[in-house]
């Protein structure tokens, strides 16, 4: 298992915790368990197309999975990801 | 609710009328009890990481920035709880964009800068089906 730490404004969705353990061999993987886990998480990680939304950024161990392997960086026992959001914004639509 | 002091409100002013006529941002660091109120407590303005072309009518902060920001609010026991941005020269209320990008539970402080001068203060929540804003309360108090 690995550990998948939530922002804030997101632990409304998993009972209010903010690490939580995940299994699956890659980043693809443990986030598709997540969001098994807790699937209201869904909706605000993935946009209607099935894409991670802009603003989602996963780090394995400290490192920005895009500049790994994206969805297919493998994961190892123990590993430890975060989910770090960017903010935008902007007067126009 | 949103509760941010006056001095924190000058604070931003004075970053958001320096990044004019482009969009200025930071983040709102404080206390959340829960219930909806949310308490500022300190201010941390940050660089607008959008291309420099689109700075006018765009703002980005990056998940370094993020980082930053979480890593500061934790060292003064606080959370990031709020983003603020500037709309140049329009209304304070959120656009489609703001939307597209928009995380539930932060509050969303938008302010108008007419002609450099910080205007309007006005505070907003994603609902949690992601259709819409609704506005926050906002309450500013002297120190």
């Amino acid at each position: 298992m690995a550990t998948i730490r939530i922002p804030t404004p997101l632990r409304q969705y998993t009972a209010g915790q903010a690490e939580i353990a995940v299994s699956g061999a890659n980043v693809g993987a443990v986030l598709a368990d997540l969001t098994a886990q807790y699937p209201a998480l869904k909706a605000h990680l993935y946009a209607d197309n099935g894409e991670l939304r802009a603003f989602v950024n996963v780090f394995l161990n400290d490192e920005d999975v895009r500049h790994l392997q994206g969805a297919d960086t493998p994961v190892k026992d123990g590993d430890r990801l975060m989910i770090v959001p960017s903010i935008a914004g902007g007067m126009r639509s | 609710m949103l509760t941010i002091r006056r001095e924190a409100i000058k604070q931003i002013e004075a970053h958001l009328e320096a990044a004019y006529p482009n969009e200025g941002a930071g983040l709102l660091l404080g206390t959340a009890n829960g219930t909806g109120n949310k308490r500022v407590e300190a201010v941390l303005p940050l660089e607008n990481r959008w291309e420099g072309s689109e700075q006018s009518h765009r703002f980005l902060l990056g998940p370094q920035d993020m980082l930053h920001g979480e890593q500061e609010a934790a060292r003064r026991g606080l959370d990031v709880i709020g983003i603020f941005h500037s709309h140049p020269n329009h209304p304070a209320e959120p656009s489609g964009f703001d939307r597209e990008w928009a995380l539930p539970w932060y509050s969303y402080l938008i302010t108008t800068v007419a002609q450099g001068r910080a205007m309007q203060h006005r505070s907003w929540l994603l609902r949690d089906d992601r259709s819409g804003y609704d506005e926050e309360e906002l309450m500013i108090i002297n120190d």
